[in-house]
């Protein structure tokens, strides 16, 4: 018998603090099998957010830098600047990215940093209770949008992937989810293809990842993946937004 | 070594940093020490090092972080509003322990204020500027001469102890032009960056570079651990001048900066009206000279006169060092003005004539 | 033929295995585990069905799952 799937060893063999059925748990994966199948573990230096994974620094085996709320993009172009033969990703929330941290990452984008960038959108926010996020739906209800969200008063969410796609610094951009076994798979192939392309000097690279919050949603793990098929998805469509070498898909 | 250059103050603070090996500067542009940015953007892609522009000094101090976290000897420089957007950053390069240096050129407040030269960032700078118990050093050169020196000790200080380390001057140290020479300084022995995250390379296990300690009696073990780093500080790295002040005087003066500078020519005037006035120059603001006042208290007949641009700052940890047993007061201009000779004078005339 | 193996003590009942499952064969344990969920298992009756797909390790937020074939 040959093992067919077991845990990767970029990750700590420790138990997660994340919610049953949280999709942290699956992105840390994939982030892990590619790190381990690139060979790049002695290398790499992850750079975490300020969110529910705030902690994520435990769980990988790598060197990491926790970075202030929404920074982490600012945070790793000073690692990657200065040390670049190493490998350098940062992972962040939808309040870390998209809010606070709007001006970092579309900056980073735009000077073309030799980055890999994680971004886990999940329409809330998770480790705060259930607030409302720059990505939650129109209507959907959240702690601070009881009523469901105004588009008149809170506006639209904000379409992350297609923003940073327009900026000529980005080199590759594709939005993915984790709800089926074939969305995982291709969302371990961006997220490889990510990783590649920083390792040949490439430059900025950002995957964002659609993922449940089962806890803050008021549903079942699997009844969140059906909302993130039925909702997320038709507003924030999943494929490759950007991709300046055409020869790779 | 032994030749002397004219420069400018700001431009002074880069080719210092230089000279101690910083690798990498991250900045933004504020007036008044844009210049540190555009001299060490021409200076370190020749040299091969590190310039970047951040988007805004909150993206630059967190590049410092990174960089720091990383091992990487780096600096910022700003002034005060940037210092104030810098303060998270810089609470969590204290709380991170990481080592960097921080120019911070004063210019009027508070808000937008003006963009000359002020001394009213000195709580910001000695309580640390962020949130949190910590501090860091903050050292106040007096000349371009002694920015030179104190920013290349800055960053031999900042790794010792594993800390930021401020190093303000003002509006004034930054535009003006001085002779500089920059000597040959002995070898430190600085410890081995092995703490930082700058991949694994066979290590064994992973080195993590954090300020969140969620269970508080950890956090309470970290912040024993800080105060006990600048306890060590407070011990070892107090600098200070003291003029005029081995008799006994009548008064004695408390300046920094550029405002020492102009107490200095103070003394030289009430010495030649037969006034005994002495002057203590801090130059660490933090740790504060405790015992400058300590050796001089018996001495001075009618206390102390803090000199300051601010409204001020500074006379109250005066009045904690003294601690009741002299007079302390207050003569400052605030705004960006910079205080005049003779009203400094006439302030301790006031002071020793009314008193008598 | 296939063999699964659940680390019972680390799972957190999430149940996304046994909705990924195609060929349907997961069940919760009955038994609680140290933290007080239901772990996912596979009787052994059940698991000559298993195809060793690794659908449900893949989908495991938690790493419970090793999947030998």
């Amino acid at each position: 018998m040959a093992i067919v799937y077991e845990t990767p060893k970029a990750l700590l063999d420790v138990p997660t603090h994340y919610c049953p059925g949280c999709t942290h748990g699956v992105i840390h994966k994939l982030i892990a099998e590619v790190m381990d199948e690139l060979e790049i573990l002695d290398k790499t230096i992850a750079v975490a957010p300020v969110g529910c994974s705030i902690l994520m620094y435990n769980y990988f085996a790598c060197d990491a830098i926790e970075a202030a709320h929404g920074r982490a993009p600012a945070t790793a172009t000073g690692v990657k600047r200065t040390n670049p033969d190493k490998v350098v990703f940062t992972y962040q929330g939808d309040g870390d990215l998209a809010a606070i941290g709007m001006g970092e990452i579309v900056h980073a984008a735009a000077r073309g940093e030799n980055l890999t960038s994680l971004f886990v959108n999940n329409c809330i926010y998770g480790m705060t209770g259930g607030q409302m996020a720059p990505t939650t739906l129109p209507g959907q209800i959240t702690e601070t949008t009881p009523y469901g969200r105004d588009v008149k008063l809170e506006g639209y969410p904000i379409r992350v992937s297609e923003l940073i796609s327009t900026l000529t610094g980005a080199y590759y951009v594709e939005r993915v989810s984790v709800d089926t076994i074939p969305n995982l798979l291709k969302a371990k192939k961006a997220i490889k293809r990510a990783f590649e392309n920083q390792i040949a000097g490439k430059g900025f690279s950002l995957i964002e990842v659609l993922s449940i919050c089962p806890t803050n949603w008021g549903l079942s793990p699997r009844d969140s993946m059906k909302w993130l098929r039925d909702n997320m998805i038709p507003y924030y469509p999943l494929g490759i937004k950007k991709n300046t070498n055409e020869e790779v898909r | 070594m032994g030749e002397k250059v004219l420069m400018k103050g700001n431009e002074a603070i880069g080719e210092a940093a230089i000279r101690a090996n910083c690798m990498a500067f991250f900045g933004y542009p504020i007036t008044p020490q844009t210049e540190v940015a555009a001299f060490m953007s021409r200076r370190m892609h020749k040299i091969g090092r590190v310039f970047l522009q951040a988007e805004s000094e909150v993206a630059a101090i967190n590049m410092v972080y990174g960089a720091a976290g990383s091992g990487v000897r780096c600096m910022t420089s700003s002034s005060s509003p940037g210092i104030s957007l810098m303060s998270e950053g810089i609470s969590n390069i204290a709380a991170a322990e990481l080592p960097c240096v921080i120019v911070n050129i004063v210019r009027g407040g508070p808000g937008l204020g003006s963009i000359q030269p002020a001394q009213s960032d000195y709580f910001q700078a000695t309580r640390g500027g962020g949130h949190g118990d910590y501090n860091m050093p903050v050292l106040a050169p007096a000349s371009i001469q002694e920015m030179v020196d104190l920013v290349q000790d800055a960053f031999d200080i900042a790794d010792i102890y594993r800390n930021p380390v401020m190093v303000m001057g003002d509006g004034m140290l930054g535009q003006m032009m001085e002779p500089v020479e920059f000597k040959d300084r002995p070898a430190v022995n600085l410890p081995l960056k092995d703490w930082a995250a700058n991949g694994l390379s066979g290590r064994k296990t992973h080195n993590i570079i954090n300020s969140l300690f969620l269970e508080a009696d950890i956090l309470e073990q970290h912040n024993i651990h800080l105060q006990a780093k600048y306890a060590e500080i407070m011990k070892n790295e107090v600098r200070y001048e003291m003029i005029n002040c081995e008799e006994n005087c009548d008064l004695i003066l408390v300046a920094y900066g550029t405002t020492s500078r102009i107490c200095k020519n103070v003394v030289k005037s009430a010495i030649k009206e037969g006034l005994k006035i002495g002057l203590i120059r801090p130059i660490t603001l933090w740790p504060f000279p405790i015992e400058a006042f300590e050796k001089t208290i018996t001495k001075t007949k009618y206390g102390f006169l803090s000199v300051e641009m601010s409204c001020g700052q500074m006379v109250y940890d005066i009045k904690l060092a003294v601690n009741g047993i002299k007079p302390v007061a207050f003569y400052g201009r605030s705004g960006g003005v910079v205080p005049h000779p003779d009203d400094i004078l006439n302030k301790a005339k006031e002071i020793i004539g009314g008193a008598q | 033929m296939a063999k699964i193996t659940f680390r019972e003590d680390r799972c957190k009942g999430c149940k996304l295995c046994i909705s990924i499952c195609p060929k349907n064969i997961i069940t919760m344990s009955t038994k609680l585990n140290i933290k007080g969920h239901h772990s996912a298992s596979i009787t052994a009756d059940k698991m000559k069905e298993c195809l060793g797909c690794a659908a449900c390790a893949k989908m495991c937020p938690d790493s419970v799952i090793t999947v030998e074939k």
